[in-house]
């Protein structure tokens, strides 16, 4: 039962400290993980618009700037200007040289389609563009950009036409840009190992060449484009907008942010994995969850170690505390035992003195000789009653060593009526002293109680000391009564003595509490009267009120075996 | 005054030896005990009266007058040794006594002394020593009776002489 006891209290210390350190920690932790991570995240969602806004607005620069550039053309020359061979083919030669290589061909067309005027590195002839989206698109629109395509030549290109009116009539001016150089403006944007970016049209196509095959990714672009369409009507939204989605070709988590471009006719559509974009925060994470881990571990480890430590301290002061109070209750034996020598002691003195006397007497009345008077008688008398008084103290001796004979702690079969008689005709010389008066008030059918004969004394002897201590100087009356309660043997010794203090009344049974002057009291007795009746599974109470007396109450449980015992012995 | 004194020490040495005219009352509670020290003291010849108990003591010393030395048990029923004391110093302060203590009560003989007994005697006690304690306690009152006798007359010279 012990050993339960501290292996329970070693796991309840075990979990305690482990609960009390870890769930702080790990709510922190937690906490200022997700708190973390949704600020990075945040942060680098946020760097990802700005970079992504940013381009667009190069490539929206980047387009306008060649459409101003054809413009100025168209402002200022003259149609037939244009048809003169080579001042197209100066004007293009400038572009190339102010432009770099962005201008790849510049050539007039007519309203019918038809390729008037031509400079560039093909020999386009007169080529009919009557049919080509693009030629239907400017003369509606006045301005075109086109969408990159392939074209007559089967290289990657896209158009700039604008259509102007010279001298009564329409005429188209259209040139062809370098695909590679815009597509330069896009390729720039890179980030860590997988961002990457690309311009699709409203259909999905892809306006520049990916580093890597995005086929599988145009549906989701598709629906991201959809989810945009709407966004894009309201001009209070942002334009530039961001989804994290699973790709289907990685399976993982993936950051789209998209951009219209072209009003709205290209999307600027960046693409790079969560895993990547979000590196630091996961390596971050991956740290902090093995700090953790660690941290958990040695909580743990100290925990296990610690309480194991602690247990066994406490194992060990218990151990001590119990070799104490076993020390404490023979300390406690001594000191009553002392008290009980000094009563019998001053028992024995008066006849003693009294024996004296007379022997002193006799040796008086022989001094005067014996034949004189009555004095004969008188020695006769004096002998007489130094037997009586020798009597007297061999009954008190008696007394004593029937008590003696009883000092054993083995467990015998005690009879409560018959200790209490004794205890009472031991401490009657000690009551009369006090003005105390002894009552004794034995109740029937009181059962035999399996105990130390000498410690049940002791318990006894103790309260009875005590009730007289109490009532000491005024006197006042004692009484013990037994009862026989539903297989509880109930003793009761209650005095009319001063009474305990409220104050003091759950201090009574505390080792070394005492109200006596110093020497007087060890403050021992009623802890060892405690400690005895606790260790045989009695109960013992007190009631007490100032200047009317204190009772103490001792219930001791009788075991049906002893009981069964000695209604056999009986018969 | 230092004149008288020594004079009356020697008067009451030379009385030492012979049979002492002291007045005692014997208090113990046990009474084979009082009767037979009664008779001892008696044979010696003492004037003894008893008494069972302290209130029994008091009564003695109401109803005689000339009590000089009461012999005093300490541990009695009723009222105790160390009562008995206090009333008798409180209302005869001459009567000296002589407290009769068994071991176990010598603190309580000695707090006796505190409070003005002469001295105390370890119970049984043999009779001489009982004796010479009851002579000693006699003559210091017998002391005191003449001091106070002697500043009596004093006083009445004084004032006639105003």
């Amino acid at each position: 039962m012990d050993s339960h006891y501290y292996h329970s209290l070693y796991r309840s210390m075990i979990g305690t400290v482990v609960f009390v350190s870890l769930l702080p920690l790990l709510v922190i932790t937690l906490l200022a993980g997700y708190q973390f991570a949704t600020a990075y995240k945040g942060k680098v969602l946020d760097h990802l618009r700005e970079i992504v806004q940013k381009h667009e607005q190069v490539i929206n620069n980047y387009l306008d700037e060649k459409v101003a550039e054809v413009r100025v053309l168209t402002d200022t020359l003259e149609a037939p200007r244009f048809m003169e061979e080579n001042r197209l083919r100066q004007l293009h030669e400038a572009l190339v040289r102010r432009h770099g290589g962005d201008f790849v061909d510049l050539g007039l067309v007519s309203t019918q389609g038809r390729l008037v005027a031509y400079s560039g590195p093909f020999r386009l002839g007169k080529a009919d563009y009557s049919s080509s989206g693009w030629f239907r698109e400017v003369m509606e629109r006045k301005v075109y950009i086109s969408d990159v395509f392939l074209g007559l030549r089967g290289v990657p290109h896209f158009i700039i036409a604008v259509r102007f009116a010279s001298e009564g009539k329409d005429w188209i001016l259209r040139t062809t840009l370098d695909f590679v150089s815009f597509n330069q403006l896009v390729e720039d944007i890179r980030l860590g190992k997988t961002g990457q970016a690309f311009i699709v049209n409203q259909k999905g196509d892809f306006q520049t060449t990916p580093k890597s095959d995005l086929k599988t990714e145009l549906p989701i672009v598709r629906d991201i484009l959809e989810d945009a369409a709407p966004a894009n009507a309201l001009s209070s939204t942002p334009r530039v907008r961001t989804t994290i989605t699973e790709r289907p070709s990685t399976g993982r988590d993936t950051i789209f942010v998209t951009s219209p471009l072209k009003n709205g006719e290209w999307t600027l559509i960046y693409q790079q994995d969560a895993a990547d974009a979000f590196s630091e925060l996961y390596t971050i994470r991956w740290v902090g969850l093995l700090v953790l881990s660690l941290g958990a571990i040695g909580i743990t480890i100290m925990a296990f170690i610690l309480s194991r430590r602690m247990v066994t301290r406490i194992r060990q002061a218990d151990m001590s505390k119990e070799m104490m109070n076993e020390q404490v209750i023979e300390a406690g034996k001594l000191a009553s035992v002392g008290e009980l020598a000094a009563g019998i002691a001053h028992e024995i003195n008066n006849p003693v003195a009294i024996m004296m006397e007379e022997a002193g007497w006799i040796q008086d009345l022989m001094g005067e000789g014996l034949e004189v008077d009555d004095n004969m008688d008188e020695a006769r008398r004096a002998l007489l009653q130094i037997k009586t008084q020798g009597a007297r103290c061999r009954d008190i001796t008696h007394k004593l060593l029937s008590f003696a004979r009883k000092i054993d702690p083995t467990v015998k079969c005690v009879n409560m009526n018959e200790l209490v008689e004794e205890i009472a005709s031991l401490s009657e010389q000690r009551a009369k002293y006090a003005n105390v008066h002894i009552g004794v008030v034995l109740g029937e059918n009181i059962p035999d109680i399996p105990a130390s004969p000498s410690e049940m004394q002791q318990v006894v002897l103790n309260l009875v000391n005590n009730s007289i201590d109490a009532m000491a100087g005024k006197g006042g009356d004692l009484t013990m009564s037994t009862r026989n309660a539903n297989g509880v043997v109930e003793l009761v010794i209650s005095d009319t003595g001063m009474g305990i203090p409220r104050a003091n009344l759950n201090r009574i049974f505390d080792p070394f509490f005492t109200t006596k002057p110093v020497g007087k009291g060890t403050g021992l007795g009623l802890s060892i009267v405690y400690g005895i009746i606790n260790k045989m599974g009695g109960d013992i109470k007190v009631t007490s009120s100032i200047d009317l007396g204190t009772s103490f109450t001792i219930k001791l449980p009788v075991p049906d075996k002893a009981a069964g015992a000695t209604d056999h012995a009986e018969e | 005054m230092q004149k008288n004194n020594v004079k009356i020490h020697g008067v009451e040495n030379e009385n030492k030896g012979g049979p002492m005219s002291a007045n005692v009352l014997l208090v113990d509670d046990e009474q084979a005990f009082v009767d037979t020290m009664t008779k001892r003291l008696s044979k010696r010849g003492l004037e003894v009266r008893t008494a069972n108990s302290g209130a029994e003591a008091l009564t003695a010393l109401e109803g005689w007058k000339y009590v000089d030395v009461v012999v005093l048990d300490v541990k009695m029923p009723g009222m105790d040794g160390i009562d008995v004391l206090k009333q008798v110093k409180a209302g005869w302060p001459l009567v000296e006594v002589v407290m009769l203590t068994g071991h176990a009560t010598v603190e309580s003989a000695i707090e006796g002394m505190k409070l003005g007994a002469f001295d105390y005697l370890l119970k049984p006690c043999e009779i001489d020593d009982l004796m010479a304690k009851i002579r000693d306690a006699h003559e210091k009152k017998s002391l005191h009776e003449d001091k106070i006798l002697q500043s009596r007359a004093e006083s009445i010279v004084s004032r006639r002489g105003d």
